[in-house]
C-alpha cells in the first residue's frame, strides 16, 4: 500500500492517474454521445424520454454513474495539481518570446483546456442533470401501438398536476397498446436549446473538449506507455477522427438542431 | 571585413545567486558568419573587458558538443535556432545582419541561476547519483559476448546513453520537467542485461529525486524531443512510465 501512495503522490503516478481517469471520461463519452443520438429522432421525445429513465434506473449504470462522478473530480483536482506544480517549476519567465517548435497549441493548453470542460460540466450538470433529479418538470403520457411501436397518442402532463399526482415513471399495457408515462427531459432540452446563448456555450465548450482530446487521447497512450510504430498510427488516428471530430462535432450538432428547427 | 554582421545583444546579467538580475543590451561588431555562438560571446567580452565592464559569465568546456556545459537559451530556443546542436555548435551564420539577439540563462527552479548565464546544475548530478550506474565488483574483464544483448537493444540504449545531460530538455520545457534527461538515464541501464539487476531500485529511487528537485511533471508536449541537440526521443519517457509503474506495483 505504501508503494501505491508513493506511487500516486510522484509525477509519474499522477500522470497514470491522469491519463486513466482521462480514458475512462473518453469512454463514456462514447456512450453518452450514443444516447444522446435519441435527440436527433423526431418522436416527441418518446425515444430520449425512455433511455432517460433506463439511464436513471438501472442499478448497474447507476454504479457507474457514481463512479463516473467520482472520476471527473479526481481527474479535475489532479490536473490543477499537475498545472500548479508546472507552474511553480518556472518561477522566473523567459523574456524572449517561447519557440514552440514541435508541440501544438492543444499540448500547451490542456489546464485552460480542462477548466473550459470543468464549467461546462458542472453548467451540463444544473441545467439537465438537476432539473431532471430535483427539479419540477413537466410530464408526458405516450399511447403506442405494441404491435408496430406507432405513436397514437401523446399528452403533456404539467408539473404541477405530476405532483399533485405523485406520478412515477411507468409502462403499462392498456388494450393492445402500451401506455408509457415518463418526465419529459426531451422538452427541457428542447426549450433550453431555443436560446442562442445557450446554444453558442454548449458549442464552444465542445470545442475546447475536441482540442482536449485532440492532445489527450494519445497523450494518455504515451503516459501508459502503450507506444509502438504499428499502431501509433492507429492511437492518434482514433484520438484526432473519433475524439476530436465525430464526438464533439455530435454532440454540438444537438443545440444547433433544436435552434434551427 | 565584408559580409562580417552587426548584430545587438540583450543578455541577462546577475552577479551571484542572491542579487536581482537585468537583461543589458550590447553591440557585437563585425562578427565573422563563420564563428561559432561562444567565440562571438568570446569576442564581444574582450570589447567589455576594455570599457572595464565584467564580462558574460557563462558555461562552455569542450566546444564541440558533447559535454553539454553550454548552456544558453537564445532568441525562445534553447541553443539557439538550429536543430540538433549546442550552443557551441551553432554558428552565426545562422542569424541575419542587424538582428537583436536575446540571450538568456536556462528557466528552472531546479537550476538556480549562479551568475549571468550560468545555471547551477547539481539537480542533475544528484539524479545521476541516485541510481544512474551499474554496481560491479570491478575484476578482470569478463567474456565478450558472455551475456548476450539483442542488436535492436543495444541500439536503444546507445541511442540513450548520447545524452550529454546538458538541461536543454528543462530549458524547452514548459514544465520544466526533466523527463527526457531522466528517462534516457534510466533507459541506457532498463534496456541491458547489466543494468537490468537494479533496475527496479535505480528508477524508484531517480524519479524521486527528480521531483524533490523541482522539477515538473510531463505533459507528453515534447519540445524537449524537438529540442534536445542529441536526438532523444520521448518514447525513452513512455519506457520511464512502465518501469516506473512496475517497479512501484508489480511484484516485491
Ligand atoms: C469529458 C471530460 C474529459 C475528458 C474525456 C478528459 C480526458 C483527458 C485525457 C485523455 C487526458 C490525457 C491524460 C494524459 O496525458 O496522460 C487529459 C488530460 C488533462 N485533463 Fe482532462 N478530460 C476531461 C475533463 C477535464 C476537466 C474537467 C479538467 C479540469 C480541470 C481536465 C484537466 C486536464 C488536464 C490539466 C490534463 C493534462 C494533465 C497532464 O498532462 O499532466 N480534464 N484529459
Ligand atoms: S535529453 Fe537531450 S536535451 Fe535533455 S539533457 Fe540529455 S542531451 Fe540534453
Ligand atoms: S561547450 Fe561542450 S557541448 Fe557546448
Amino acid at each position: 500500500m505504501t508503494n501505491l501512495f508513493e506511487f500516486l503522490n510522484s509525477s509519474v503516478g499522477k500522470k497514470w492517474l491522469m491519463a486513466l481517469t482521462g480514458l475512462f471520461l473518453s469512454l463514456f463519452l462514447i456512450v453518452h454521445v450514443s444516447g444522446n443520438l435519441a435527440l436527433f429522432k423526431d418522436d416527441g421525445g418518446l425515444a430520449f424520454n425512455q433511455y432517460t429513465v433506463f439511464m436513471t434506473t438501472f442499478p448497474p449504470i447507476k454504479v457507474i454513474s457514481y463512479l463516473l462522478y467520482a472520476t471527473i473530480i479526481i481527474h479535475a483536482i489532479n490536473g490543477f495539481y499537475l498545472v500548479a506544480k508546472n507552474m511553480k517549476a518556472r518561477p522566473v519567465k523567459y523574456e524572449a518570446k517561447k519557440n514552440n517548435t514541435g508541440t501544438t497549441w492543444a499540448s500547451r493548453n490542456m489546464g485552460i483546456l480542462g477548466t473550459i470542460l470543468l464549467i461546462f460540466i458542472a453548467t451540463h450538470l444544473i441545467h439537465f442533470w438537476y432539473e431532471y433529479k430535483f427539479g419540477e418538470m413537466d410530464w408526458k403520457t405516450y399511447v403506442v401501438e405494441a404491435t408496430t411501436d406507432n405513436i397514437l397518442k401523446e399528452e403533456v402532463i404539467t408539473a404541477a398536476d405530476a405532483k399533485a399526482q405523485h406520478l412515477k415513471p411507468a409502462t403499462m399495457d392498456y388494450m393492445g397498446n402500451k401506455i408509457i408515462i415518463c418526465k419529459d427531459l426531451y422538452g427541457v432540452v428542447a426549450t433550453a436549446f431555443k436560446d442562442p446563448l445557450v446554444v453558442a456555450f454548449y458549442v464552444i465548450s465542445m470545442l475546447g473538449l475536441s482540442y482536449h482530446l485532440l492532445h489527450g487521447f494519445q497523450s494518455a497512450f504515451q503516459t501508459l506507455s502503450i507506444r509502438g510504430k504499428n499502431y501509433q498510427g492507429l492511437i492518434k488516428g482514433i484520438g484526432t477522427f473519433v475524439f476530436a471530430i465525430i464526438i464533439p462535432a455530435l454532440f454540438a450538432a444537438m443545440p444547433i438542431y433544436f435552434l434551427t428547427r | 571585413m565584408s559580409g562580417n554582421m552587426n548584430l545587438t545583444l540583450k543578455v541577462w546579467r546577475q552577479k551571484n545567486a542572491k542579487e536581482s538580475g537585468r537583461f543589458e543590451t550590447y553591440a557585437a561588431k563585425g562578427v565573422s558568419p563563420d564563428m561559432s555562438f561562444l567565440e562571438m560571446l568570446d569576442v564581444v567580452n574582450e570589447d567589455l573587458s576594455k570599457t572595464g565592464i565584467d564580462p558574460i559569465a557563462f558555461d562552455h568546456d569542450c566546444r564541440e558538443g558533447i559535454c553539454g556545459t553550454c548552456s544558453m537559451y537564445i532568441n525562445g530556443r534553447a541553443h539557439g535556432p538550429v536543430k540538433g546542436v549546442t550552443a557551441c555548435q551553432l554558428h552565426m551564420r545562422s542569424f541575419a545582419d542587424g538582428e537583436t539577439i536575446i540571450i538568456e540563462p536556462w528557466r528552472a527552479a531546479a537550476f538556480p541561476v549562479i551568475r549571468d548565464l550560468i545555471v547551477d546544475r547539481q539537480a542533475f548530478e544528484k539524479i545521476q547519483q541516485a541510481g544512474g550506474f551499474v554496481s560491479v565488483n570491478t575484476g578482470s574483464t569478463p567474456d565478450a559476448n558472455s551475456i548476450p544483448v539483442s542488436k535492436v537493444n543495444a541500439d536503444e540504449a546507445f541511442n540513450s546513453a548520447a545524452c550529454i545531460g546538458c538541461g536543454a530538455c528543462v530549458a524547452a520545457c514548459k514544465n520544466s520537467s526533466a523527463m527526457l534527461f531522466l528517462s534516457a538515464k534510466v533507459s541506457q541501464y532498463a534496456l541491458l542485461p547489466q543494468g537490468r539487476v537494479e533496475a527496479k531500485k535505480r528508477v524508484k529511487d531517480m524519479l524521486k529525486v527528480h521531483d524533490d528537485a523541482g522539477f515538473g511533471a510531463c505533459t507528453n508536449t515534447e519540445a524537449c524531443e524537438a529540442e534536445c541537440p542529441k536526438g532523444i526521443s520521448v518514447s525513452n519517457i513512455a519506457r520511464l512510465n512502465r518501469e516506473y509503474a512496475a517497479a512501484m506495483l508489480v511484484g516485491e
